[in-house]
């Protein structure tokens, strides 16, 4: 059974609370009985082993597994105290309110502009796209290096500039939570600092889960993490107790780069 | 109207750490246009099927009329007899003779030219521009109008070489016309041979046609020919380039050499189809099911073939 | 020793796909040439009539290239939609099974010979336009242009099939996560991001139905003319050349030197679409590899 340290919601429903997740393909489970509390405006990080179910789990909180034929959830993901899973509720209103920003950077064959005005346009926004545009990418802290030319190419940007332009595309759709997939596993050292140092301002807005092979990284930018390994949530709590005082052996050992 | 259009964003364009509450709007309360785009969704999701199934159904369709109009007249006196002038005694003896003739000498051919070919363009040249000529011309070859090839079938085997309508005019025709498919089928068998295998080979200190002959052809070989059997059911059934060589006349024979003249399946379909009157329509259906079974019995063949190299190559 | 030999054989059968082109071109150009001596290339390029085979000849080609655009448009009406969406539905909709199932049929279709799509337009499609319109001919362009669009049907769908399954995966959960429904997946991101290969496709299907001879040699008829009346004969470029081949026009007249200009015609149309096509489909390869 998981160890759970005290974890502050503000008193208030947690913005996102997975209830007993389990995630199989086929006949391969891959994750297992996960429970798991994300409080509002605070960054949670899911570390773990590779293959231990990490991006799997996170995949439930925007119900992008249900693109996979072969994959079943099982249990409760619940957005604002209502089940995700529930058969009328429509996953394009889930994603839309829940982001998501990938492992590589993948954005579309358009423009900067078109990019980050994707999310907007399907979404039947009548409002003045350039502001928004413009807003998501200083969000995303890429107007400076962009602002005067929106118009070229996504894919004559850096990959941490694609990354960032897939932050700014995310956020523009004005999401409540945005779900990181390793977000700067395919990028250079400075790169990887600049996302870093935005999730870090993003919390101020925005409910952050991120998944992250990089301990550092999630010591860095989390309030709380959680291990977990083969599938099963091994502990969770605040950052700062999983990093320097946790409670199971495995996370210690984990945690300490003693196996990985 | 244009408030309720409006996403997610106008409700909560900020929610920020002072609302701890976050009045948030409940899931599933979906906005109209949302209700509208799931619709316009179902609907294309149905337009795709509906356009998907046009080709199934109208193979179906095409089949069953074909079926239908052409079983009564297939007997074995139809396989038998030669072509008449009345429709109930005519029977497919020369055409399915010819076809057949027609079927190995084009095979015979166009393989080995076209293995050599590909074995030339993937195992031994060098990249520069002449193999990119002949690559490029490959491909455009592929697509050049079937009627052309019979032009310059027309030109160069029945009138300059003075084949005239012979058999082998007909077979080298076809055998050009399919050239470019071969080739390009043998190219993707061969490049699919892992270069592991050539490596271990050349280190084994083989020379380039013991490596080719020994280990890359035999393992390309049923990606080969299935590529072949393919092109060849493609033969077969051509008939512009035929007609176009003069191969369309009465013929009640079966050709007994190279030289003599010959007609094959799709040339008689074409000459009873081209006649008025319902009875020879129907033999011409007659016809069609026989040159449709034969085709079937080749694709068979062929993904047979596939089937098994499939195998192969995923071990 | 052996393996010079070898090597030289090899290349020989490579360099025979070249000569088979050098072969064309000198045929037709060889023979078309002769054919302008006695023909103007003005008249021939413009003239409205075409009338070799008879007393009073006219040699303008343009009856023809209209009857072979008339099937070819009216072809890819059916045929541009239908590929596109199939491909759609096989690599975005579709399970493993109907695909099982879809495949397998459309390579079929490819399969079946143009002569009975002949037979088939002749002798079904006609009669069925014949019922809801009754003024409709035995031969008419658009029981051919029904018969080539099913014929092109596969060419378009499996190579726009290709060009969408290029398209990464990747650009498809990007959609999605956006809020994006999969019709909105399909069609504003995959098929834009696919979109010079699924020109390529219709380029190549549309010089397929221009190049395709015996079904609009049995269907459409044999009366060129210059007209956009789908339910009215016309005689399109390759029907023409069977016409005159079936004949028995002498060797060595004009008459029988219109194949060649007319041959040389469709060649030169169908090569420049062929590269055309070639050049689109090039640039999605670099785009994705």
């Amino acid at each position: 059974m998981a160890i759970v340290h005290d974890i502050d919601t503000g008193g208030s429903t947690p913005a996102l609370e997975a209830k007993r997740v389990s995630v199989s393909y086929g006949s391969k489970r891959a994750v297992s009985d996960v429970s798991l509390v994300v409080p509002r405006h605070r960054v949670v990080a899911l570390i773990g082993p590779s293959g231990c179910g990490k991006s799997t789990f996170l995949r439930c909180f925007n119900r992008m597994n249900d693109l996979i034929p072969s994959a079943t959830v099982e249990g409760e993901v619940l957005f604002h105290g209502q089940d995700l899973y529930r058969p009328e509720i429509d996953p394009v209103e889930v994603r839309r309110r829940i982001g998501m920003v990938f492992q590589k950077p993948n954005p579309f064959p358009k423009s900067i502009f078109d990019n980050v005005a994707f999310g907007p346009r399907i979404n039947g926004f009548d409002g003045d796209l350039p502001p928004r545009v413009e807003e998501s990418l200083r969000q995303a802290a890429l107007w400076d290096e962009v602002s005067d030319r929106l118009d070229d190419s996504a894919y004559e940007l850096s990959g941490g500039q694609q990354q960032r332009l897939c932050i700014a595309r995310a956020l523009a759709v004005r999401p409540e939570i945005v779900l990181m997939d390793e977000p700067a596993s395919s990028l250079d050292p400075i790169a990887t600092q600049k996302i870093e140092e935005l999730i870090f301002e993003l919390k101020e807005r925005y409910t952050i889960v991120i998944v992250t092979h990089n301990m550092q990284q999630a010591a860095r930018i989390s309030d709380y993490t959680a291990f977990l390994y083969m599938g099963e949530l091994i502990e969770y709590g605040p950052t700062e107790v999983i990093f320097t005082r946790p409670a199971e052996e495995r996370t210690e050992a984990y945690v300490t780069g003693r196996f990985g | 109207m244009s408030r309720e259009r409006a996403p997610a964003g106008s409700e909560h364009t900020s929610p920020t750490p002072s609302d701890p509450t976050g009045a948030t709007r409940a899931l599933g309360a979906s906005l109209p246009n949302d209700r509208r785009r799931r619709r316009l969704g179902t609907v294309f999701l149905g337009v795709c099927f509906v356009a998907t199934s046009i080709g199934a159904i109208t193979l179906m369709v095409l089949l069953v009329d074909v079926f239908l109009d052409g079983i009564g007249q297939l007997d074995p006196e139809f396989l038998g007899n030669y072509a008449s002038r009345f429709a109930d005694r005519a029977g497919i003896r020369a055409p399915l003779f010819g076809t057949f003739w027609i079927l190995l000498l084009t095979g015979a051919i166009s393989f080995p030219l076209s293995v050599g070919a590909a074995v030339y363009l993937e195992e031994y040249a060098p990249k520069n521009w002449i193999t990119r000529i002949i690559q490029v011309n490959i491909a455009n070859l592929a697509g050049v109008p079937s009627i052309v090839y019979g032009i310059l079938g027309l030109a160069v085997f029945v009138r300059w070489m003075g084949l005239g309508r012979s058999l082998i005019a007909g077979a080298l025709t076809l055998s050009i016309l399919i050239l470019p498919v071969i080739i390009m089928a043998a190219q993707e068998a061969i490049r699919a041979v892992p270069d592991s295998i050539r490596q271990a080979a050349y280190g084994l200190g083989a020379t380039r046609w013991q490596v080719t002959r020994r280990q890359v052809l035999p393992m390309a070989m049923p990606g080969i020919l299935t590529g072949t059997i393919l092109a060849l059911s493609r033969a077969v059934g051509e008939t512009a380039p035929l007609i176009m060589i003069g191969a369309l006349s009465f013929i009640a024979f079966t050709p007994q050499g190279l030289t003599d003249q010959f007609t094959v399946l799709p040339l008689q379909i074409y000459s009873w189809i081209s006649r008025p009157g319902e009875d020879f329509h129907a033999i011409a259906a007659a016809a069609i099911i026989v040159l449709l079974a034969l085709l079937l019995a080749m694709n068979a063949v062929a993904i047979v073939l596939r089937n098994r190299f499939g195998r192969v190559r995923s071990n | 020793m052996g393996e010079a030999v070898i090597g030289g054989a090899l290349f020989m059968c490579a360099a025979l796909s070249t000569l088979v082109t050098v072969g064309i071109v000198v045929v037709l150009v060889g023979e078309t040439l002769v054919f302008f001596r006695d023909v103007p290339v003005v008249e021939f390029l413009t003239g409205t009539e075409w009338t070799p085979l008879f007393a009073e000849k006219n040699f303008g080609v343009l009856p023809l290239l209209s009857g072979s655009l008339l099937v070819a448009i009216g072809a890819s009406v059916i045929s541009l939609p239908i590929g596109l969406l199939t491909a759609v539905c096989l690599s975005e909709f579709a399970s493993e099974r109907v695909r099982g199932v879809l495949k397998p049929a459309l390579e079929i279709l490819a399969g079946i010979p143009t002569v009975v799509y002949g037979y088939f337009a002749l002798t079904f499609i006609t009669p069925l336009i014949q019922v809801l319109v009754p003024s409709t001919g035995t031969f008419n362009a658009l029981s051919a242009s029904i018969v080539v669009g099913i014929m092109i049907v596969p060419t378009v769908a499996s190579l726009s099939e290709d060009a969408i399954r290029a398209v990464p995966l990747s650009l498809r959960a990007g959609a999605l996560s956006l809020g994006a429904t999969r019709m909105e997946v399909s069609t504003r991101v995959v098929l834009p991001a696919a979109l010079s290969g699924i020109i390529a496709s219709f380029i190549l299907g549309i010089s397929r139905a221009i190049g395709e001879t015996m079904a609009v040699t049995i269907a459409a008829g044999a009366l060129p003319q210059i007209t956009a009346n789908p339910f009215e004969a016309v005689q399109t470029m390759t029907a023409y050349i069977v016409q005159v081949s079936l004949g028995d026009t002498p060797t060595g007249t004009v008459e029988y030197r219109t194949i060649f200009a007319v041959g040389f015609a469709l060649f030169v149309i169908t090569l420049m679409m062929n590269l055309a096509s070639q050049l689109f489909l090039d640039r999605y390869r670099e785009r994705y590899q």
